[in-house]
């Protein structure tokens, strides 16, 4: 993610700068020296917080889960013996973390694709010159605001197996009852369909900000060489996006990845069914480390696994990025 | 683009630049005749209508459930769309359960008002010092900045759990509050605004006036940052309202925030829908109230972060 170069600064010098109006020298020589200190150390300082606070809490923890997962550790008991890879061994041979990964995957497929096409889709329907703007573009956003946990509750009744209103519909038009808390595919496609009624909007209003940031006469160019409003769409609208696109994918992986309060809520038992059909891999992780194991040692195994798939993804999506900038044409600049 | 003083008959069109042409004069200028420019048909309306009704539903679902009660839930998967009459019977319920609710609406409240006035403040101070002052290494800090974004610090739980019992933070509130301080998002957010948003010469003539930096930055950037600092206020409130995993963790039953509490009904009580959905329609009210007051703010920051992000 490249950010847009700051322009240089004004030609005014630091010396400028330090120099107080009217200072007589001697007298106030001290104040001088303050003054140069006060131009030197604070502008760490003013970014020093974030930089403590990260290294605290962010950089600190991830090095240090690397020491966790080589020992033998529990909740209650502590530290135990240096153990090496045990930990990951143990952890790669249980088959419960074979389908942690797939259900962590599937659940992202699920909702990160229909929902970057549905975001897209509406933005379309909002970049016209609709009336009311503000009453549709807040409507859209509206689940934004409510918390995952409340998403998840209300979902799992609508996607109740017995008397769930959607077997309910479904039923009225004839279609078998579906068991959403059962199947493997159709649990993923009810708990995506959470994350995709939370954030959906919220990626609207991101790709509709882009869509509005694309130069009104690339239309009017298309238009003059005769491309009807469909194509116009697919040749202008979307190359526009890539950048937008690219940077949502992204967002939606790092995310993604990590998924743990929907399908933790999904059901009342919070293991992600009977055969861990929804049990995503940070619900693993708790689950080693503060479920019955209370193992740290696996846990931070799995989390420093997770990490790695996420940074590889990541890094996939970078030189895909790379790629695409390099021959997307003018979008190359943006993001 | 040719200059002309008098456009182009549509047909004049037509002949020197083509039909494509021809149509797209023809359209500029029914824009023109029109007004601003052109409304979309209804179509637009419908699909809209759709879509809100999508996004809002499962909330009145939550509070039609909430208003009614666990016998009428069981026989009709499809609530009838007019309320019933236990809402305030439902809520009262909850309150009184023991999910210690006025404990987590005090909590989340505190945890979400500490949070997003903390992030706004060192945000700002960062995004001052990246955007405006010149020091060595502030290309690549911030960099680093932007970067950090991408880390998936979630997974660093087990080391932040470890490190919380040690401190003696397991249950207390500061665990919760303490890591969310300043965010890697609001750094960046304000060093974008202040960038385009704070003149160099505002800065200077406070310097002139015998300023220090910290009142220079108290007096002149931050009144300028005014605008993005409501946002990204807004944006932390609503991000540690609804935040779940961390708390859950490292709060516990007795001392909860909503999220954490909410989930407690679903595990004692999961055969009372009723009950379930009053909780969660109350942990969500507020939110939606303050939704409904600055929701445009949100909207104008979600769209202004994504041009300029």
């Amino acid at each position: 993610m490249a950010i847009a170069t700051p322009p240089r600064r004004p030609k005014t010098s630091d010396a400028e700068l330090d120099t107080p109006a009217s200072s007589p020298s001697r007298t106030t020589s001290w104040r001088d020296r303050l003054g140069r200190l006060d131009v030197k150390v604070s502008p760490y300082l003013y970014i020093a917080p974030f930089f403590i606070l990260f290294a605290v809490i962010g950089l600190f923890p991830l090095a240090y889960t690397a020491y966790v997962s080589v020992h033998d550790w529990h909740l209650l008991g502590g530290q135990g013996d240096f153990v090496g890879f045990q930990n990951y061994v143990d952890v790669l041979q249980q088959p419960r973390f074979m389908t942690g990964l797939r259900n962590t995957f599937s659940i992202f497929l699920l909702s990160a694709i229909p929902q970057l096409i549905a975001a897209i889709a509406i933005a379309a329907v909002l970049d016209a010159n609709i009336r009311a703007k503000t009453f549709w573009r807040m409507g859209v956003l509206l689940p934004f605001v409510v918390a995952p946990v409340a998403v998840s509750l209300i979902f799992s009744k609508l996607f109740a197996d017995q008397s769930g209103m959607i077997n309910t519909l479904l039923g009225m038009v004839g279609v078998d009852a579906i068991r959403w808390h059962a199947d493997v595919l159709a649990s993923h496609v009810a708990i995506s369909t959470m994350v995709n009624f939370r954030w959906t909007g919220y990626n609207t209003l991101i790709f509709l900000a882009a869509m509005q940031a694309v130069p009104r006469d690339l239309y009017e160019a298309a238009i003059i060489d005769g491309a009807n409003r469909v194509r116009t769409f697919f040749s202008v609208t979307i190359p526009m996006l890539r950048p937008t696109i690219i940077f949502v994918i992204i967002t939606a992986t790092i995310g993604g990845l990590q998924i743990f309060d929907e399908p933790r809520l999904f059901d009342q038992l919070g293991q992600g069914g009977a055969d861990r059909q929804w049990m995503t891999m940070t619900m693993y992780l708790y689950e080693l480390g503060w479920g019955a194991q209370k193992s740290f040692g696996r846990a931070s195994a799995v989390a420093w696994i997770l990490f790695l798939i996420i940074v590889a993804v990541g890094l996939v999506n970078f030189m895909m990025t790379r790629r695409i900038a390099s021959t997307g044409g003018p979008t190359g600049g943006k993001r | 683009m040719v200059q002309m003083s008098q456009p182009p008959s549509i047909p004049m069109v037509r002949q020197t630049a083509g039909k494509g042409a021809a149509r797209a004069a023809a359209r500029r200028r029914g824009r023109n005749v029109g007004g601003a420019n052109r409304r979309p048909g209804w179509v637009t309306y419908a699909v809209m209508t759709a879509v809100l009704a999508i996004s809002a539903y499962p909330l009145y679902y939550a509070f039609l459930l909430a208003s009614s009660d666990a016998v009428t839930i069981a026989q009709n998967p499809i609530p009838s769309l007019i309320p019933e009459s236990n809402f305030f019977t439902n809520i009262s319920r909850v309150v009184n359960s023991d999910i210690n609710f006025w404990v987590a609406l005090r909590n989340s409240t505190l945890v979400a008002v500490l949070t997003g006035i903390s992030v706004v403040f060192f945000s700002t101070l960062a995004g001052f010092s990246f955007s405006k002052l010149r020091f060595r290494g502030r290309r690549p800090l911030l960099v680093f900045v932007i970067a950090t974004m991408a880390v998936p610090t979630q997974l660093g739980v087990v080391p932040l759990f470890i490190l919380m019992s040690e401190l003696g933070w397991v249950g207390k509130l500061q665990a919760v509050i303490v890591p969310g301080l300043v965010t890697a998002f609001g750094v960046f957010w304000m060093t974008q605004y202040l960038e385009h948003a704070l003149p160099y010469e505002l800065i200077e003539a406070a310097r002139v006036d015998g300023c220090s930096m910290i009142r220079t930055f108290w007096h002149v950037a931050l009144p300028a940052a005014r605008p993005a600092a409501a946002m990204l206020g807004l944006f932390t409130f609503v991000a540690s309202w609804t935040n779940f995993f961390w708390p859950f963790i490292i709060l516990g039953p007795s001392n909860p925030t909503l999220p954490v509490a909410v989930q407690l009904l679903q595990a004692s009580y999961f055969q009372d829908m009723s009950l379930i959905m009053a909780g969660v329609v109350a942990s969500t009210i507020p939110l939606v109230l303050v939704f409904i007051f600055v929701g445009r703010q949100l909207v104008s920051g979600i769209m202004q972060g994504a041009v300029k992000g």
